[in-house]
């Protein structure tokens, strides 16, 4: 049973980074954007983490300057893709390989550093519950802050105007922008939301997941999470669905290697990436499913007539 | 206080200036609409309408000049102002989102923040009492466009605006639901609201509108009360001079000339979940004639284009016979190797790629049709004979630009449609297929296009042409078949067909057929 | 205060050759700053980076060496751009090279000829094709998005890389080091000038490349195909050219090129399979494609000087101190303000006060619809 719950755990809090990141995404996508960044400032989220946890000695510092550097650097996404109108696709590569470089640069000094862990939940009488009581109750900060990440997100997007003309701009920002609604200054919200939460989700890696600085530490996550937002046709809920699968299989292939599985570690640590491609097809396969959820205007740049 | 109230217009417009570029696209204009007026607004396509229209809704800045609302001058920076000033919009490529409900729609433009289902009920009743009948939760990428001309015209009116821009509205109408528009606007009008109505079509605004301002090149070149004038006098002062009527000798022999062009059972499953399946078509088009494919927007037609096209294959080999052949399983390359050409409906980024030079488009659609002359070993392009192919296009069909090759987005809608018609015309070919050959084209352009194709036809080719615009297709056919719900009628010789029964076809009022459950009986 | 993008009536040709330059020399200035903030001087850090790695002829070598795998990668990616087909995944198709053609030196290494070379050159080319046609037939057949796909499939690569010279290839008489066998003379790429540097043929297969598809994509209808294809896919249906097939042979061809460029640096300057046979050559070359504005011979200025940043990065970290990874952060930038330079081209770019009324003439051509 023991054994069990401590699997759970390690699923969850393999999970969360992957559900934040891929919760920012969704929002960005469905105003209409595509972000391909998210990897970049997910591992500027953990090194500006982990280097402002070192710096200060507090985990909740670290945190904030983890949120705080996603969202600086997916301004200049922003400032790129929405005022200066270029492709979407090659400015959220370059914010990618923008982030390896930067934060390998930055994180040259913390490299075999001990860092700072965001400390466990720890509620008398309910973390100590049997059974559901450690999961429920006992988890990280941050593995509460995805939950209600995603139900905020959910609530957010079908149940206030503010989200159904974020949708509608998604849908067609000519339209949108005909009607008089913002387009750009929505788009600059999303995009700024997503890079918040992409630090976020490097952050949780950094103080949470494994609290010190490792170089391209986010190993593709990030290129993950976009996949599940793919995988989830837009839908915050099945986001989450997908990210505990995905945890699931990262942390299956890694006790796999300690229980000495004949099989070479390298391909078991294929398995997540693998379980992308598979995902994706299946996904992609359903025609009507991908046709009637996609954002119709995603990824395609947008000027305003005046 | 009340006269001098009366005194006062609902909107002045003086002196409203935009540029693009080098273009001016409203050079001073002058307008003046009182309440309870519904004013007409005529010019041809690219004559500044809907520039004009955009600057008054507020989604395009003036250059420079005045907007007086009630007397005051006022500066509408937005459409959000606009709305708060009492000026609502129809748009003639709709405003609307797909992927959403009707009355999600709605509430998009509607400031107050009440719940969807407010809206939904709100949206419901003033859409009965209208005669307008409509179902707010319906997913707006399921209705026709006529329905969604209803989305659009409630969500105005539940501004409660005092002015009522409508842009083209009764292009993408029947007949009959013209007519039901009709008496919507004059129950507005009624209830003292005002109406600013652009449009072409001459008939519909003598019998509906107070008064008129004629637009030409982006100036003002008159004023006038449309009921006082024929409908030549208002083309003339549309267009500036005569245009040259289009000329219809009667088709001879036509009926047992060869079949060129001949479709059998041709079915479709909907590619998309919002596209139309296409159900048992059956059709002949012989050498020497025209025959027209009517319908409302969204019946099918881009569905059936396709197939016929080759853009889209069919299983069935003998659904589509181009002289006496078998193309159904051809590609289009094949398809144009036996002797067909088509026109797609939208011409930047289907019938010419916007980016690329005149000559690169002259490529596009005839690098296999002409490989000899165009194509060198290996697959080289010979740039040269390809350019003096598309100056010939250019002079034939009389297209004007700026540049000697300019890029096809470069070209006002009218030129890039001769120039694409043009380029299959240049071909002579035998079977010519177009979707709305002048749409969006001036009056000039659209006659030349017309009596082109005609003389195609009576040079011994088969044309089939599908349109929105009932005008056009009575203009050049020789019968005229209906596309309702993916289904074609029975072409009807030019002399059996008048408005009254292709409209009542293209409302689907067929035997047996039951009508939406919305619609009033 | 905002940015305003008025469009222009045609694309400006002076933008057009100005932009990269305008972007270098803006990459050159946030450098230096960059710079200044480490504490270090930025003139001596430029000129570390810039100009040291120039100054002997051994080190022109050098560059040639680091500029022919990303020439001969981003030749291939600029016609995947061109179409519009979004392979990100070079870097594994490199590796797949690589792998594929080292099959004859490291199994058969008694196997000395004149066709041995040819050979692994040619088997390079297979396996990155053939990785490469993965995400091809997935975005052909499902729709699947190839971005996400060839980007995972370098992850894939480089941990069968790392298995494969840990496990079955490792050299037995290597002291358990994991690398393979060094290759034979017959199997090696010769050097161009042995007298003055290392230079080896994997440069004048670069420039070749860049020629042939130079010449396909300006003067041959399957260039054209490519380019109404990337620019309006429906008038490329409409032209009857199959979107399907050119995915296939866009990732198929920079796959080619991508594993080319694998074998001949394996075969070529490191001479056996090491755990790390790239340092993101596959990613820098997506910046090197940009750069080059997708003209095949503009990637090969734009190749040498993003080889420039790899042996600037290595100069700087031993005359300065400065972290190796300083290349990749300028490597970035220069992607950044090439691709925010490119709006030029096709906009006028205005700053508008919130406030400030207008009253110059706004310039556009007809709205398009």
């Amino acid at each position: 049973m023991d054994i069990t719950i401590a699997i759970l755990l390690t699923i969850a809090t393999a999970a969360t980074p992957l559900l934040i990141a891929a919760i920012g995404e969704l929002v960005v996508e469905r105003s209409g954007v595509l972000n391909l960044g998210v990897e970049g400032m997910m591992i500027m989220g953990a090194v500006g983490g982990f280097g402002a946890g070192y710096l200060t000695g507090s985990a909740w510092l670290g945190l904030l300057a983890a949120i705080a550097i996603g969202a600086l650097f997916s301004l200049l996404f922003a400032v790129m893709t929405l005022s200066l109108a270029t492709n979407q696709v090659a400015t959220g590569l370059s914010l990618t390989l923008l982030g390896l470089g930067f934060s390998g640069m930055m994180g040259t000094g913390f490299v075999g550093l001990p860092g700072q862990r965001l400390p466990d939940l720890y509620i008398p009488g309910l973390t100590t519950l049997p059974v559901v009581g450690e999961f429920l109750f006992g988890q990280d900060p941050i593995f509460y802050i995805s939950i209600a990440l995603t139900a905020g997100v959910a609530w957010f997007l079908f149940k206030t105007r503010a989200g159904l003309t974020l949708r509608s701009i998604g849908d067609s920002h000519g339209s949108a922008h005909a009607l008089g609604i913002n387009v750009i200054r929505y788009r600059y919200m999303a995009v700024i939301f997503g890079g918040a939460c992409a630090g976020l989700a490097g952050g949780q890696l950094s103080l949470v997941y494994t609290p010190q600085w490792v170089e391209n530490m986010s190993a593709g996550r990030g290129w993950i999470a976009l996949a599940l937002v793919v995988f989830a046709s837009w839908r915050p809920w099945r986001v989450l669905v997908g990210a505990y699968i995905f945890g699931a299989v990262w942390i299956g292939q890694l006790h796999a290697q300690a229980f000495g599985i004949p099989v070479p570690p390298q391909i078991l640590s294929s398995l997540p990436y693998l379980a992308t491609i598979v995902v994706l097809v299946l996904i992609s396969r359903n025609k009507r499913l991908t046709m009637m959820n996609t954002p119709a205007s995603l990824g395609q740049p947008f000027v305003p007539d005046r | 206080m009340a006269a001098q109230h009366d005194a006062v217009p609902l909107l002045g417009v003086r002196g409203l200036t935009k540029i693009f570029g080098s273009l001016t696209a409203c050079d001073h204009i002058d307008l003046t609409i009182a309440k309870g007026e519904v004013h007409a607004l005529l010019g041809e396509n690219g004559a500044g309408k809907s520039t004009l229209v955009k600057m008054l809704f507020g989604s395009l800045e003036p250059h420079s000049g005045d907007i007086l609302w009630n007397g005051e001058p006022v500066r509408i920076t937005s459409p959000g102002v606009a709305k708060t000033l009492g000026i609502g919009m129809v748009f003639q490529h709709f405003s609307l989102f797909e992927a959403l409900t009707a009355a999600e729609n709605i509430a998009l433009s509607l400031d107050d923040g009440s719940p969807i289902s407010t809206i939904a009920a709100k949206a419901r009743a003033l859409s009965y009492s209208y005669g307008l009948p409509l179902d707010p939760d319906s997913l707006v990428g399921d209705l026709s466009v006529g329905e969604r001309q209803r989305i659009e015209i409630i969500r105005c009116l539940l501004q409660t605006p005092q002015l009522i821009i409508l842009d083209e509205p009764t292009s993408v109408l029947t007949p009959q639901e013209a007519n039901r528009l009709f008496e919507t606007l004059e129950r507005l009008r009624s209830e003292g609201k005002s109406i600013l109505y652009i449009s072409h079509r001459l008939e519909e605004v003598k019998r509906l509108c107070d008064r008129a301002t004629v637009l030409r090149h982006g100036k003002v070149v008159g004023h006038c009360n449309p009921r006082e004038e024929t409908a030549s006098s208002l083309a003339r002062m549309m267009v500036g001079n005569e245009v040259k009527a289009v000329v219809r000798e009667p088709a001879e022999g036509v009926e047992t000339a060869a079949v060129l062009l001949e479709i059998r059972k041709l079915s479709r499953k909907p590619a998309t979940p919002f596209s139309v399946p296409l159900k048992d078509i059956d059709l002949d088009v012989r050498a020497g004639e025209v025959i027209g494919i009517a319908g409302v927007a969204g019946n099918g037609q881009g569905e059936f284009f396709e197939a016929i096209s080759g853009e889209v294959q069919q299983p069935d080999a003998a659904s589509v016979r181009i002289r006496g052949k078998d193309a159904g399983k051809l590609s289009i390359t094949g398809r144009r190797l036996l002797g067909a050409a088509f026109v797609p409906e939208e011409r930047l980024g289907h019938g010419a790629a916007p980016g690329m030079k005149l000559s690169e488009n002259l490529l596009l659609s005839r690098h296999a049709t002409d490989a000899r002359s165009f194509l060198g070993s290996g697959g080289t392009i010979k740039s040269a004979v390809i350019s003096g192919a598309a100056q010939r296009i250019i002079q034939a069909m009389d297209v004007r630009k700026s540049a000697p090759d300019p890029e096809a987005a470069s070209l006002s809608g009218g030129n890039l449609q001769k120039f694409i018609v043009g380029r299959e015309l240049d071909r002579k070919p035998t079977v010519m297929v177009v979707n709305q050959p002048t749409w969006g084209v001036d009056a000039g352009a659209a006659a030349h296009i017309r009596q082109a194709l005609i003389e195609l036809a009576r040079s011994g080719s088969a044309v089939l042409v599908i349109s929105q615009d009932l005008d056009e297709l009575f203009e050049i056919s020789d019968a005229i078949a209906v596309m309702h719900h993916g289904q074609l009628s029975k072409p009807l010789p030019i002399a059996e067909a008048d408005f009254e029964t292709i409209g009542l076809l293209m409302g689907g009022a067929e035997p047996g057929r039951t009508e939406h459950p919305l619609e009033p009986a | 205060m905002r940015l305003e993008l008025i469009k222009r009536p045609q694309r400006s040709a002076l933008f057009s050759i100005l932009s990269p330059f305008i972007a270098f020399v803006l990459t050159l200035v946030a450098g230096s700053i960059m710079f200044a903030l480490l504490g270090v001087n930025p003139v001596s850090a430029l000129h570390a980076y810039f100009v040291e790695p120039l100054s002997q002829v051994w080190q022109l070598h050098e560059l040639a060496i680091k500029a022919a795998p990303l020439i001969l990668i981003a030749v291939g990616l600029s016609v995947c751009y061109r179409a519009n087909i979004w392979n990100i995944g070079a870097e594994g198709q490199f590796i797949m090279g690589g792998i594929v053609g080292s099959i004859l030196p490291v199994t058969y290494p008694e196997f000395q000829n004149a066709f041995v070379l040819p050979l692994m050159l040619l088997m390079g080319m297979v396996g990155g094709a053939a990785y490469a046609a993965i995400p091809a037939f997935l975005k052909a057949r499902f729709n699947t998005n190839e971005i996400l796909t060839s980007l995972m499939l370098v992850y894939v690569a480089q941990l069968l890389l790392d298995w494969i010279v840990r496990g079955p290839w490792r050299d037995p008489k290597g002291f358990n080091f994991p690398q393979t066998v060094q290759f034979s003379d017959a199997a090696t790429l010769p050097e161009l000038w042995p007298q003055s540097g290392r230079a080896n043929w994997g440069f004048v297969f670069a420039l070749v490349a860049a020629v042939l598809v130079w010449l396909m994509m300006s003067r041959m209808l399957k260039g054209f195909e490519v380019r109404v294809l990337g620019s309006s896919p429906r008038a490329g249906r409409f032209a009857g050219f199959s979107v399907g097939r050119m995915v296939f042979f866009a990732f198929m061809l920079s796959g080619a090129l991508a594993g080319l460029a694998g074998i001949s640096e394996v075969s070529g300057a490191i001479n056996q399979l090491l755990p790390s046979i790239s340092p993101g050559y596959g990613f820098t070359a997506i910046i090197v494609a940009f750069l080059g504005r997708l003209n095949p011979l503009g990637i090969v200025a734009a190749g040498l000087v993003l080889g420039l940043t790899y042996l600037g990065g290595e100069s700087a970290q031993a005359a300065l101190g400065l972290s190796d990874k300083v290349a990749r952060v300028f490597q970035g930038m220069l992607l950044f303000f090439v691709l925010g330079c490119d709006t030029l081209i096709h906009y006028r770019i205005r700053l508008v006060g919130m406030t400030t009324p207008k009253l110059e003439p706004a310039s556009k051509l007809e709205e398009v619809h």
